[in-house]
């Protein structure tokens, strides 16, 4: 019983290191750090919604060397976008720069969204007119008028 | 106003086609980034001894259309596209070059052993980094080349029925082109 304890805190602290999967890491923290955070913006190709940090594709592995061989090499964040969007294209990618080619994809939602406010907005401009009452008879008018003066 | 009536309708149709078919594409067919880029630059040991096996030296051919085959003996789609390799090696004006991705060569060499060897020469990429130049996810992928020019990428096997259909024409059509 009293080893059961540490063991199973042991066990959960092993989750710490699971980020990143691999065992090499960049000896500097400043500069693992950063390229952990190009990681995370790297789709793996392979597991189409799982980051490059996330995945356990063996191409993801291989492109987490590259990017950390190439963060202690002293290259740059977008010279290291460049590196993998040359290869791979936009696609990966999991914020890819407003273009021609993907504009339906960036603008598609917000014209989805104006035709369906402009859908809702008819809609209750619609049900409200339905429901306005009948113009007052003739009599109606005489006795409204009568209290108004009335209070006057 | 009975077309107003059922607009939803029709929109809902509509969506529900456009899905049916995004879920038909393959995914891993991302759009190519290489086409009509020139090869990278490589220089891959052979299977046997020493040198250099393929290079991208080997692509600069004025006269051949030029097809690059990322495989490997691990790789069950591989087996399942030999034969149409088989085809493409053999084709007039054509060279079909091999590259072998994360495969020890004693595999690669008995795998080709056992299923015949179309390709003029292989390249032997046990890192896998050449195929990371080239945009390659995975294997099979097959590179279609003229002048050095990167002019079409073929993600997954290639079948049989897909040479008549597809190959073919995109080979006579590059084959077809004069000048540069």
């Amino acid at each position: 019983m009293r080893f059961l304890l540490p063991l199973l805190f042991i066990g959960l602290s092993l989750n710490a290191f699971a980020i990143g999967v691999d065992q090499k890491r960049l000896p500097d923290p400043v500069m693992e750090a950063r390229a952990q955070h190009i990681m995370k913006e790297l789709r793996c190709l392979v597991c189409q919604n799982q980051s490059i940090i996330d995945s356990d594709a063996e191409l993801a592995g291989d492109l987490r060397a590259i990017v950390r061989e190439q963060v202690a090499m002293g290259k740059n964040h977008e010279q290291i976008i460049e590196f993998m969007t040359s290869r791979y294209g936009d696609c990966i990618l999991f914020d890819p720069p407003f273009k021609a080619s993907n504009a339906l994809l960036w603008l598609g939602p917000l014209f989805l969204l104006l035709i369906g406010g402009f859908l809702v907005f008819r809609t209750i401009r619609q049900s409200a007119n339905s429901t306005k009452a009948d113009p007052l008879s003739a009599e109606e008018e005489k006795r409204l008028k009568q209290i108004i003066e009335d209070r006057g | 106003m009975q077309f107003k009536r059922f607009l939803p309708l029709f929109i809902f149709a509509g969506l529900f086609v456009v899905f049916i078919i995004g879920l038909t594409l393959n995914p891993r067919e991302i759009p190519s980034a290489m086409i009509n880029k020139p090869v990278p630059e490589f220089s891959l040991p052979p299977l046997k001894g020493d040198g250099v096996g393929l290079s991208n030296a080997d692509l600069q051919d004025s006269e051949n259309i030029i097809i690059i085959n990322f495989f490997a003996s691990w790789c069950g789609p591989c087996r399942v596209e030999h034969p149409s390799l088989e085809i493409l090696g053999k084709m007039d004006g054509v060279k079909l070059f091999g590259i072998a991705y994360k495969d020890l060569p004693r595999n690669s060499i008995s795998f080709l052993k056992s299923l015949g060897n179309p390709y003029a020469k292989v390249g032997t990429d046990l890192k896998g980094r050449t195929a990371i130049d080239w945009g390659v996810t995975g294997t099979p992928e097959t590179f279609f080349i003229k002048n050095g020019i990167i002019r079409y990428q073929h993600i997954g096997p290639i079948y049989e029925s897909q040479i008549a259909e597809k190959i073919a024409p995109i080979i006579k059509e590059l084959k077809g082109e004069t000048g540069s």
